[in-house]
């Protein structure tokens, strides 16, 4: 894979480098929508599985939180990651509508971190129950606190 | 009379049920919850919910060492659970750039491929189960429970494995083993024609599978699909010829594909890939050397031979802070994928030279399978969703993590 095409394409807002043998891009987060759709159509990469996305919380940085899409492709078997920084919040453009994938996978994301995502069709909790306070796995939030299950409201 | 006919529609038209299937019914395979919006049986709108089983996998493995997390990834899918220890080894091995020794990759394969054959076996016999087939559920489970009884042999624990270690595997292979899963693996090919041959013309069983839970290769791809429920819908796509790991690229074997994408595509794949697994694991076995040694030597990873540790003062040290400041990989992040039975686990983990992991994060082959299940569902019958459900294999244990 030569990522140097994607340097072409997006000049100097990307920085790209290798990490335990896989292709890794740095890019700043507005383009994030832009640079997987190019990805994922252009011949050359073809990256038309998207993994997963996780988040980082690196709370003594600034931007805080750091945002990985991992990305395969079927066709070259190869894979990218695709990383963004995050301020707290910040809201990150969704992508969704690139991938069916990233619907669920962003709902996690919000739900553990709190990071929202523009336009997202259906932006609530996936994991931790409704009324759940807290991002559960920021680096603040404690490892040993406790929450009451709220009582279960009327089923609609 | 027009008139008279919408009166008697209006008068027929009942009003929307709402039904919640699950979370605790045993169609619904753990703690999964749907709540649907049924017009007369028919499914028109479904709400999956899940998390009943959350239990914190990757804030628990923040505060624990490396070593301390491989008992977590057991709870991960409890159906395969060696799979799990072995991604996340792999995880592991690769942020500290280690290589295991010949032998301990043997031996993880042949884990591997008996894991993926009692998950496929658990699988299938489960779905058909939920379809009324009590007899092919016998079958499947008898050979599960001779195969169970060889990982109890070779870990002390049937479930809760955590057979490897980071830098290869607990302890070697026990005398006979070989013996066992042959013998195993008769009974397995035995059992698969068996099932076969009662399920395959089984005019109930076609009705309820063929055209079932349909999905299209793009939509499957667009939905993050991987493992079986992709294969079923022709792609080719599977880790083990891909990306190979552990020489899985010097066994003859073949990937499995179906074409149509449904739920009987899905049952078949999987019996096809049982059958593929057989074959891996015969071949395996025949490099099984028990001279060799299962575990690198490796002194960052490796626990030190205990008479040294009595004898020799860097080895008691060595010692001591394996087992109490636990294995320090280098700054860096590392994303591992490997093929698990139900598609691609991988685990993304980042260092920061401490011996705990600053992050893991868990990618659960049946996640983003489980997002594709309420639009299968829906325009269906209620038996169609459970009958999707039991094909797709969501387990709760690494779905809610």
């Amino acid at each position: 894979m030569d990522l140097n095409k994607l340097k072409d394409k997006f000049a100097n807002s990307v920085e790209l480098f290798e990490d335990q043998s896989q292709a890794v891009a740095k890019i700043p987060v507005e383009k994030i929508h832009e640079v997987l759709a190019f990805v994922k159509s252009d011949d050359h990469f073809k990256m038309n599985l998207l993994m997963d996305i996780v988040a980082v919380d690196y709370l003594t940085q600034d931007p805080r939180f750091e945002l990985v899409y991992i990305l395969y492709s079927i066709k070259h078997k190869h894979r990218l990651r695709v990383k963004v920084r995050v301020k707290d919040g910040q809201s990150v453009s969704t992508v969704s509508d690139l991938y069916k994938s990233a619907n669920w996978a962003e709902r996690e994301v919000f739900d553990m971190f709190g990071i929202k995502f523009n336009k997202h069709p259906d932006l609530k909790r996936i994991l931790m129950f409704e009324g759940f306070e807290g991002y559960p796995l920021r680096k603040d939030y404690a490892t040993n606190k406790r929450q009451k299950i709220p009582v279960m409201k009327e089923i609609p | 009379m027009a008139e008279k006919n919408a009166e008697t529609q209006d008068h027929l038209q009942a009003e929307k049920t709402y039904l919640n299937l699950g979370p605790s019914h045993p169609a619904m395979h753990g703690t999964l919850r749907l709540f649907c919006e049924l017009d007369g049986e028919t499914i028109v709108k479904a709400e999956p919910e899940f998390g009943y089983l959350h239990r914190g996998f990757e804030k628990h493995c923040e505060n624990s060492t490396y070593t301390q997390c491989i008992p977590y990834t057991d709870r991960l899918n409890y159906i395969s659970a060696m799979m799990n220890n072995v991604g996340f080894c792999k995880a592991v091995e690769e942020l500290l750039d280690i290589e295991i020794p010949e032998q301990a990759k043997v031996i993880r394969v042949i884990v591997c491929e008996i894991n993926r054959i009692i998950d496929h076996l658990v699988c299938t016999s489960t779905n058909i189960l939920d379809m009324g087939a009590l007899t092919n559920f016998w079958y499947y489970f008898n050979v599960r429970e001779k195969f169970y009884n060889i990982i109890e042999k070779l870990c002390g624990a049937r479930l809760t494995t955590a057979y490897t270690r980071i830098g290869g595997i607990t302890k070697p292979l026990y005398l006979g083993f070989e013996e066992e899963v042959k013998d195993c693996i008769r009974d397995l090919l035995k059992a698969i024609d068996d099932v076969e041959g009662l399920i395959s013309h089984n005019r109930i069983f076609l009705k309820r599978t063929v055209g079932i839970g349909k999905i299209s290769a793009e939509d499957a791809i667009s939905y993050g699909f991987t493992g079986p429920c992709l294969r079923a819908c022709g792609v080719n796509l599977d880790l083990r010829k891909d990306q190979p790991y552990y020489d899985y690229d010097q066994y003859d074997w073949e990937v499995v594909l179906a074409e149509n994408g449904d739920t009987y595509d899905r049952v078949i794949v999987r019996f096809y890939e049982m059958r593929e697994s057989a074959k891996i694991i015969l071949q395996a076995m025949k490099r099984i050397d028990r001279q060799a040694s299962v575990m690198t030597s490796d002194r960052r990873v490796a626990l030190p031979p205990k008479k040294e540790v009595y004898t020799n003062i860097e080895s008691l040290m060595n010692h001591f802070k394996l087992i109490y400041e636990g294995i320090r990989p280098p700054v860096g992040e590392v994303y591992s994928a490997t093929e698990a039975a139900n598609g691609e686990l991988g685990f993304f983990i980042v260092s920061d030279g401490t011996g705990t992991p600053y992050r893991v994060k868990c990618r659960p082959p049946c996640f983003p399978i489980y997002q594709a299940y309420a639009p299968m569902c829906e325009g269906g019958l209620i038996g169609d969703a459970v009958a999707i459900l039991g094909g797709l294999n969501i387990i709760a244990g690494e779905l809610d993590r």
